[in-house]
């Protein structure tokens, strides 16, 4: 409340500006969020920059960023020092071309893809066509998230390609029909939805869906969070607080999420 | 006497307005100098620590690794240089074949509406290039190469080689322009065809015109961020054919920057500055050559 009458008498033009940056993944339900908030807080900007959870955590720390957006578990050196607020659960899952005709890869076909143990598509069923190894840059938390499930460290990965954005890793699956990536399972419905020729691959069995995600019998998920240092400012502080409610979850699920508060 | 006053109020106007100009032009020449500078500063860490010999010798880029840290800049480097030299190899034939056509045979009306669509794509967003270069681009060479992955040396060429294309057609069609009429009439006059004049006289005429115009794509292209990233793979590596994923010293600047951290970033820092150095010796070495090769094109 002291958040709202501050930014009530400060100055109209100016107003308080909210800056969040990290996990590509988080973003889009920020920015959703963002536009309804802004239009119920006149004066309030909020600005929402991709570019990785691990830049989310430098920006929150170095004070570039107001709040950052996390989407892993932070480690202990990092809690240290950050609070993280679980806003939503998601999971990542393998997606692969529409025309690709494999609807399922276990953990250890997916070690192999990953190492070049296996680099055609005929050992898993599927057309005689080199598999092309799509992998996440340094710093993305899916690339930890996923690795982690796989139980591969970096080294061990042997990619063809590299990319950053979740929707890099969508563009290259559509661009070569023949690629393999990982990305958010809300990303990869959102699009799949939209028409990208793109599909969600089960693993292990289980079908990469939000309900699965929900339940938790999805075996990759991940915890999406905000996060803030000691030093937040009271804008900051009250659009945290919008976050953490209940009141967001119509667009979290609307990007096929799943709520938690 | 009024003439007197007139004469020295011009000659003070005069003054004032080549201290002006001065004062500006330093001003553009300085930026690089303090962005060099900048980056000097940000990467004196790493200097002052000993580490720049690793940049070369090194022969892996893994900066953040705690088993092996790695920061070989090498195969960066020669990314960097080979997708620029092939970006202009594809481009200039095309952009000073149409200079040359739309200066000696097109006529009027068509020549104006194909500099207006040049001057149109130097105004397209490099993620725009990029995103394109992905979509359309990169599955045509799969089609060519069915087993790789089509982000690749070649893919990020061709996408440079469009993006600087109008540079290259824009500046070489002024330096055409810039031909002095009376050279092309005495050749002419001396009974040479069109295609003769072209050749032995105004392309030659016209040469320091358009090697200032490739030396201006070239640094353009070296410093290509957004498009590149899009459509190289991103692999470190040197590659071995057009279809091997590189990642050119931008690449791994846009990639990383956002969340390294000190020394990580320290680390970019330095990459950066080594690519700037290599540019500026390139660029030096280039115009140099230029200028020991053809005197005569100071006068033209």
């Amino acid at each position: 409340m002291a958040a709202f009458a501050f930014t009530a008498c400060g100055k109209k033009e100016s107003g308080d500006v909210v800056v969040l940056t990290g996990a590509s993944t988080i973003a889009p339900i920020i920015v959703d969020v963002a536009k309804r908030y802004e239009e119920a807080h006149p004066g309030v900007r909020i600005e929402v920059q991709t570019g990785g959870t691990s830049r989310g955590i430098a920006d929150t720390l170095s004070g570039v960023a107001d709040l950052g957006m996390a989407s892993r578990v932070l480690t202990d050196e990092e809690a240290e020092k950050l609070t993280a607020y679980r806003i939503a659960a998601d999971g990542v899952c393998v997606v692969l071309h529409k025309d690709n005709p494999i609807n399922d890869l276990s953990k250890q076909q997916l070690i192999d893809i990953y190492t070049k143990k296996e680099t055609n598509w005929s050992a898993f069923g599927g057309p005689d066509a080199t598999i092309v190894v799509a992998n996440k840059a340094d710093g993305r938390s899916t690339l930890e998230v996923f690795l982690g499930f796989v139980g591969l460290d970096k080294a061990d990965v042997k990619a063809d390609v590299v990319v950053g954005e979740n929707l890099h890793v969508i563009n290259s699956v559509v661009s070569n029909p023949n690629t393999i990536g990982y990305v958010s399972i809300g990303t990869a419905a959102t699009e799949a939805q939209g028409g990208t020729p793109i599909k969600l691959i089960a693993t292990d069995g289980i079908a990469a869906t939000t309900e699965n995600v929900a339940s938790g019998t999805f075996p990759i998920t991940r915890p999406l969070t905000i996060i803030e240092d000691a030093e937040t400012s009271p804008a900051a502080k009250a659009f945290l607080d919008h976050l953490k409610s209940a009141e967001i979850n119509d667009i979290i699920e609307k990007h096929f999420f799943v709520p938690v508060n | 006497m009024t003439s007197s006053r007139n004469t020295s109020l011009s000659r003070s106007i005069d003054r004032l307005t080549q201290g002006v100009l001065g004062l500006l032009a330093l001003v553009a020449g300085g930026m690089v100098l303090l962005i060099v500078w900048y980056l000097f500063s940000n990467a004196l860490p790493v200097i002052e620590a000993g580490r720049l010999a690793a940049f070369f010798t090194d022969s892996l880029w893994q900066p953040r690794s705690q088993r092996d840290p790695q920061f070989g800049v090498v195969s960066m480097l020669v990314a960097s240089f080979l997708v620029t030299l092939l970006a202009v190899a594809l481009a200039l034939p095309v952009g000073l074949a149409g200079a040359v056509f739309h200066r000696f045979y097109a006529p009027p009306v068509l020549e104006r509406w194909n500099r207006r669509m040049l001057e149109l794509l130097i105004g397209v967003p490099s993620v725009v290039f990029g995103f394109w270069g992905l979509m359309v681009i990169v599955p045509l060479i799969v089609r060519l190469a069915p087993h790789t992955s089509g982000q690749s040396l070649l893919a990020a060429s061709i996408v440079l080689g469009l993006m600087i294309l109008p540079i290259i057609a824009l500046t070489s069609q002024a330096a055409l322009q810039a031909v002095p009429p009376a050279q092309l009439q005495a050749a002419a006059g001396l009974g040479m065809g069109r295609a003769r004049t072209i050749w032995s006289v105004a392309l030659p005429a016209a040469k320091g015109g358009i090697g200032a115009g490739v030396l201006l794509a070239l640094a353009r292209a070296i410093g290509e961020t957004m498009a590149v990233v899009l459509v190289c793979g991103n692999i470190p590596q040197i590659p071995k054919s057009l279809f091997d994923g590189i990642r050119p010293v931008t690449s791994t600047i846009a990639l990383e920057m956002g969340y390294a951290t000190a020394s990580h970033k320290a680390l970019l820092f330095c990459a950066a500055l080594i690519l700037v150095l290599f540019t500026a010796l390139l660029v030096g070495w280039l115009s140099f050559r230029k200028v020991e090769s053809d005197p005569g094109t100071g006068g033209a």
